[in-house]
């Protein structure tokens, strides 16, 4: 099983719902953020172009992160899920300064936290909070290496790209263009 | 965090309301199991409540989860409500902040000092009746009780009006009409002999061709139209986008005419000039439907797209593919009226451009364009007969805005300060969900009105700056704290939605059912409240409705079927619109008859002077106006506006990105407060834009205290529409203050 | 004109606008780490070599301030973590991918190492000294008996941990910065030239004194001919290291780099050093102070820039 989101940024209007949802559905405290909304304008008037992307820790299946923790506090989970076992964290700040995208952050209690794919959610057969709140429905979510999971089939389908390859992390949150 | 159990219990609960709605099988038989083995789960009592959204008007139903203190942990979507299908937006998520944002109201305040000093002393709920009563009392005896008027935007607000009505006034008016949609549905009344409504009959679901006339959907995260435009994208339907501005909706548009400002109509009747011109209007239709074709066509004879080029800027040959797109996709196509709508003083002739367009390409009333929508009615309880009020609002602008169905609210403001040949200014305002200093243009004739009045209510849940000038501020619980009407509204098929607290209201805050009750039997109303408590009244409506309160509890929303199956036209069936003639007017008897030009023409803007750009406003889509600028969750998303200056602006003027300026307009006002300049491509060099509802000035509070600018410091000049009384706020000049920026 | 914002989200405290993770304790740690593992190194590499009795200092007295330091070190670094309480969790598995975990080794290994050199050399300083108990005293001699193998355990894991305070950061990717296998061997570079400075000033002989200045002046030439690749690595290399780069040539950190680090911290020592070397009376406490500071604040300004410098995307 390999988990996977794929983004259409065709149809994200950046209203950052899928950030509000996380944060009531995980408890994120106020303040804090484990997925946020970037925009990207180019060209010049009336020539434009303009990307939105939800973005989150990209579960990388060659996570700096999880290499660079000193207790295996960070680590992969079912699915390829990577999570952080707080009572394992001693709040070293190795994986925030390791992960290229700033995908993590101290909580305030001490441990590092992140993005978890929901996977409290997924147990449940539920999808992801802000998958599953996404007004424009342009979030899809499921298991890569099931083929008619609909995030391989729009995977398939469309063009898509994932961020800053060059770090050599191996993305698994995919932005369809 | 929620843990795996904490979410069994969650699933646990919901299975009665699944069960009862009958949804999403598929869940239930997921959950049961799990149930099982946790006995802990069957003990907890319910942990979902239903309501629907009150952080904007589209009213999205939702279910509240409670955890196991009772203490609310997330709103989510309703997955049976059409308004949301199981998705709320980002403001309706955030609602919960609205419960846990601690500067709110707590206690009834009456005014100590002077008005507007904002001086208050705490009081009971008894002494604020009691004041507020006495005062009503005294209006009614000295001017007659049509000289109090409510103002409402919001779901408690009838309750109010219900007072009102029983103390003798009709004067209820609401800023959604004169300052947003009035215009648009004056001009589709008169064109359709019916509304837009809300929300918006459009059926974008199944659109081919959606045309948005500065409607910035996806920043105006209207829910359910936001949803189907998505849809439509994935249909492959085009998108047309006309905006000065490069909105998120122009982004996702396979064209984007960045017109000039106010210049739509040009625009506008250049379309309707190709589509009759090159005869790619449904001819069936219009020949069928509508009366006046051909005095359109010749009054639209020199309108050319390469007319309109000279006068919006919009490349003639993009004008001429345009209209050809629409045309291909006609009937199944939009040209959506949008909602805010008082622009320029000549909105309704706008929106009846824009009518015109549709009814020569026959979508309204087609599958893909407009369809006719249905909602059920909530039964009328029995109570004495309203007295009949002697005057109203119209006494004050005689022979004026006969078109307007609603009351004008800005008029009611005009109305209050006293002229001689009046005979009753306003005396008695009562303010219920509208922050009036925020929301009508002008703010200095607002505040000049309220100085004149006897007495002056604000019902509100926060210290916006309307309480501000209140003599009594009555503090109410948030919509997840209480009940309200069962929400009806306008769909494909018809829905009800029920709301009913999550919680018991925070502090000493309480619903607008109670107070307009217990203000009623103060005055001397009690007749008019025949039920003891809101349950004993939904219960009633909800049974003569074939439910009742304890099954709403359950579900929810509660469909129920068309009367007829007649969401479009029936295309071999003769139809009579509501209209002097019958048919669907190109050429409006009505507006002829007010004395105004029976089809649109273009007249020209003011520009700005020299130094000056236009003051362009519009919508976030993680804020509501003014009202959530407080909100915790939501100014976590966003926690103040910023000025958009187009890179040659900010270039002449030496700004940079995250520079702090004020601004100035044409009638030397200057913002109260100040504002970050963002450099963007995204705004013309002849405007700058920014978002309304920041620039707050009340300290109680804290998180939106002077954060960002606020667009209604800078409308001081207002074009009125004629035949609507709308008060067009898109013309106003403002130019960079860098110095002084403190205080 | 290309514009892009995060409209919303990300302010998380010590994340955004950037990076701030780690505060003054990382740098301070490497930079004792540094210096313990450069005198760690000339003690074991001085008694190797057989001269033990020539270099007096650097075999004997230096390395009595290494647990001090290496003590502050790891006071430092557990003032850092954000979940105190599960400080043990560091040794509860050996990670040979995280710089941090075999740092915490390396350091396990270290310490105890350098309380076992004080204690045979204690004799030297004071030399009434006895040990109390008979089990302590066979200890003793154990210890003295395989001097010689300590000193070889000894330079390996001080070269080891030197280089460790520049692995620390180059190991990650994420940060263009510090993201050069240069840092390595110029923090092992800093931490011996720091070293060299301390054993210099602490020299009782002319001949510990001058041969310690000729090593410093030797390991800031190669840690001078390490910034000049430094550089010329990351202009030669992507954007995104371009762009760090450029945070010392012309942003942000260029005149505390160059001034404070490059030309107090290198040049000024270099030119006492030779000064020194050529006979004029210079004051060894001078390069010695120099050095340290040039080296720690090095240390931070590594720290701080990499913690600045990301990925555009
Ligand atoms: N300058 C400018 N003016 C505008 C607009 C603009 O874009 N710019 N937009 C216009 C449009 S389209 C509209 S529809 C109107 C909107 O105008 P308003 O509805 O007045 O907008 P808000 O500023 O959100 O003010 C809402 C008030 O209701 C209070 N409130 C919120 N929830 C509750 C509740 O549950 N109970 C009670 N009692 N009070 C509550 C809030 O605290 C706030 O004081 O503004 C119009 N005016
Ligand atoms: N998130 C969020 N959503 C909301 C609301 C909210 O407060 N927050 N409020 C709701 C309400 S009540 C309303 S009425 C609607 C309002 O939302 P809409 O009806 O969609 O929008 P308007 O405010 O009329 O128009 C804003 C757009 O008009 C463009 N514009 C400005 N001048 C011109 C012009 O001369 N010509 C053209 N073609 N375009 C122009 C602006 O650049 C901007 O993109 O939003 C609703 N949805
Ligand atoms: S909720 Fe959906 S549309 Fe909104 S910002 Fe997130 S991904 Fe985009
Ligand atoms: S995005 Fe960052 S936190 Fe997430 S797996 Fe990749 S490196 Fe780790
Ligand atoms: S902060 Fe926690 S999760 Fe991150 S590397 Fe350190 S121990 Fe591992
Ligand atoms: S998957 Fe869950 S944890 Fe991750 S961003 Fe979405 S809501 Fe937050
Ligand atoms: S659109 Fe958003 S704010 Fe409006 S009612 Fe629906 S969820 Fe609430
Ligand atoms: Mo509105």
């Amino acid at each position: 099983m390999r988990y996977a989101m794929a983004i259409d940024t065709k149809k994200c209007v950046g209203c950052s719902d899928c950030v509000v949802a996380c944060q009531t559905e995980n408890n994120v405290p106020i303040g804090y953020c484990r997925d946020w909304v970037v925009e990207v304008t180019d060209g010049t008037y009336p020539q434009l172009e303009l990307e939105i992307r939800s973005e989150r820790c990209n579960h990388c299946s060659n996570a700096p992160c999880v290499r660079c923790c000193p207790t295996g506090a960070s680590h992969y989970a079912e699915g390829g899920i990577v999570l952080v076992t707080a009572n394992k964290c001693i709040g070293c700040g190795a994986c925030i300064a390791s992960c290229p995208y700033d995908a993590r952050f101290p909580h305030p209690d001490g441990h590092v936290d992140k993005c978890t794919y929901c996977n409290h959610r997924l147990l449940e057969g539920l999808k992801p909070a802000c998958v599953s709140v996404c007004p424009t429905k342009c979030m899809y979510f499921g298991d890569l290496d099931d083929p008619n999971s609909e995030v391989s089939r729009i995977i398939k389908k469309r063009k898509w790209k994932t961020l800053i390859p060059e770090a050599g992390t191996s993305p698994e949150l995919y932005f369809l263009i | 965090m929620a843990t795996r159990r904490d979410f069994i219990k969650v699933s646990a609960i919901g299975v009665g309301g699944l069960a009862l709605a009958g949804s999403s099988y598929g869940l239930l038989k997921k959950v049961i199991p799990a149930v099982k083995g946790n006995e802990k789960a069957q003990k907890v009592i319910p942990t979902r409540t239903p309501t629907y959204c009150e952080i904007c008007f589209w009213k999205c139903a939702a279910w509240v989860h409670t955890n196991d203190e009772g203490k609310i942990t997330k709103i989510i979507g309703h997955d049976s409500d059409p308004h949301c299908n199981g998705r709320l937006c980002p403001r309706g998520t955030g609602g919960v902040g609205m419960y846990y944002d601690d500067e709110r109201l707590k206690t009834p305040l009456i005014r100590t000092e002077e008005r507007g000093l904002q001086v208050f002393r705490e009081a009971t709920w008894d002494e604020a009746f009691e004041y507020i009563a006495g005062k009503m009392k005294k209006i009614a005896v000295e001017h007659g009780p049509e000289c109090v008027a409510l103002f409402t935007h919001g779901s408690g607000g009838a309750y109010f009006g219900h007072m009102l009505k029983a103390y003798g006034s009709d004067n209820i008016g609401a800023p959604s009409f004169a300052q947003c949609r009035g215009p648009r549905e004056v001009a589709f009344q008169s064109t359709f002999g019916d509304l837009v409504m809300s929300p918006e009959r459009t059926d974008i679901r199944d659109t081919r061709c959606l045309v948005l006339i500065g409607s910035h959907i996806g920043e105006n995260m209207h829910n359910g139209q936001v949803q189907e435009m998505s849809d439509a994208i994935d249909k492959g339907a085009t998108i047309i986008t006309v905006d000065p501005r490069f909105s998120t909706a122009a982004s996702k548009s396979k064209y984007w005419l960045p017109i000039k400002p106010a210049t739509d109509i040009a625009l506008l009747l250049a379309w309707i000039h190709e589509i009759i011109y090159n005869e790619w209007y449904d001819k069936k239709y219009v020949e069928k439907h509508t009366y006046g074709f051909d005095q359109l066509k010749e009054h639209v004879k020199d309108m050319t797209p390469q007319w309109a080029y000279g006068i919006t800027g919009i490349d003639p040959n993009v004008i001429y593919e345009t209209a050809r797109e629409m045309a291909n996709a006609s009937p199944a196509v939009i040209v959506h009226p949008g909602r805010h709508v008082t622009w320029y003083g000549d909105d309704t002739q706008r929106l009846r451009a824009i009518a015109i367009l549709n009814a020569l390409l026959g979508s309204w009333g087609r599958r893909g364009g407009f369809y006719f929508p249905e909602k059920v009615d909530v039964p009328k309880f029995n109570h004495p007969p309203y007295p009949k009020p002697k005057r109203n609002w119209r006494d004050a602008f005689p022979g004026m805005y006969n078109l307007a169905e609603e009351v004008i609210a800005s008029g009611i403001c005009d109305a209050t300060i006293p002229v001689p040949e009046r005979e009753c200014a306003f005396k008695g305002w009562i303010v219920y969900g509208t922050n009036l200093i925020f929301t009508l243009p002008d703010q200095q004739k607002t505040i000049k009105a309220i100085q004149n009045l006897d007495l002056m209510v604000a019902v509100d849940t926060m210290p916006m700056e309307i309480t501000g000038w209140a003599d009594v501020i009555l503090p109410e619980c948030t919509y997840l704290e209480r009940y309200d009407e069962i929400r009806v509204s306008p769909h494909r098929e018809p829905y009800i939605a029920l709301r009913m607290p999550a919680t018991e209201p925070l502090y000493n805050t309480k619903p607008a059912w109670w107070m307009a009750k217990e203000l009623g039997k103060k005055l001397g109303l009690a007749d008019f409240f025949p039920f003891e408590t809101i349950e004993e009244q939904l219960d009633w409506q909800l049974k003569q409705m074939g439910t009742s309160l304890d099954e709403m509890k359950k579900l929810g929303v509660k469909k129920y079927e068309r009367a007829a199956d007649d969401l479009y036209l029936d295309e071999n069936e003769p139809f009579e619109f509501n209209t002097n003639t019958g048919k669907i007017e190109l050429f409006s008897t009505a507006i002829l008859a007010e004395g105004f030009d029976p089809m649109p023409k273009y007249t020209h803007h003011e520009e700005p002077p020299e130094g000056f750009y236009r003051l362009n406003y519009g919508r976030a889509p993680m804020h509501t106006f003014s009202r959530t600028a407080n909100n915790p969750n939501l100014t976590d998303l966003m926690d103040e506006n910023t000025l958009w200056v187009n890179p040659k602006v900010a270039k002449l003027w030496d700004l940079k990105n995250d520079q702090y300026v004020k601004l100035k307009n044409q009638d030397g006002f200057v913002s109260h407060t100040s504002i970050k300049v963002r450099v963007t491509e995204r705004i013309r060099w002849d405007s700058v834009y920014m978002v309304h509802g920041f620039g707050h000035r009340q300290p109680q509070m804290k998180r939106s205290y002077f954060r960002g600018a606020s667009d209604a410091d800078l409308i001081t000049r207002v074009h009125v529409d004629p035949i609507m009384g709308g008060t067009g706020m898109r013309g106003n000049f403002v130019t960079f203050v860098t110095e002084n920026l403190e205080a | 004109m290309r514009e892009e914002i995060i409209v919303s989200g990300r302010m998380n405290h010590l994340i955004d606008p950037y990076l701030q993770i780690w505060h003054w304790p990382i740098p301070f740690y490497l930079f004792v780490g540094g210096l313990a593992a450069g005198i760690l190194f000339f003690a074991a590499l001085m008694t190797i070599r057989g001269k033990e009795e020539q270099y007096t200092a650097a075999t004997r007295y230096a390395p009595f301030i290494v647990p001090f330091l290496l003590v502050l070190g790891l006071g430092a670094l557990f003032i850092d973590l954000n979940h105190k309480p599960y400080f043990w969790r560091l040794y509860t598995t050996l990670r040979l991918e995280s710089p941090m975990s075999w740092g915490a080794w390396t350091l396990m290994v270290v310490t105890p190492l350098s309380i076992i050199w004080c204690a045979i050399n204690i004799r030297y300083i004071f030399p009434k000294w006895q040990w109390p108990y008979e089990w302590l005293k066979n200890l003793d001699a154990f210890f003295v008996k395989h001097k010689m193998t300590i000193a070889w355990v000894m330079i390996i894991s001080s070269t080891i941990l030197g280089i460790y305070t520049g692995i620390l950061f180059s190991a990650f990717n994420a940060r263009p910065l510090w993201n050069t296998s240069i840092l390595g061997p110029l923090f092992l570079a800093s931490g011996l030239s720091a070293g060299a400075a301390v054993i210099a000033f602490m020299g009782k002989t002319h001949l510990e004194k001058t041969t310690f200045a000729k090593i410093d002046l030797l390991i800031i030439g190669i840690e001078l001919f390490l910034i000049i690749h430094l550089f010329m690595g990351f202009l030669a290399s992507s954007q995104v290291q371009i762009e760090a780069a450029s945070l010392f040539l012309g942003g942000e950190y260029t005149a505390p780099f160059w001034i404070f680090v490059v030309f107090l911290g290198m040049v000024v020592p270099a030119i006492l050093d030779f000064l020194e070397l050529r006979g004029y009376p210079i004051p060894t406490v001078l390069p010695m102070i120099l050095v340290l500071f040039g080296s720690i604040t090095f240390r931070f300004i590594i720290a701080f820039a990499g913690q600045a410098s990301r990925y555009l995307y």
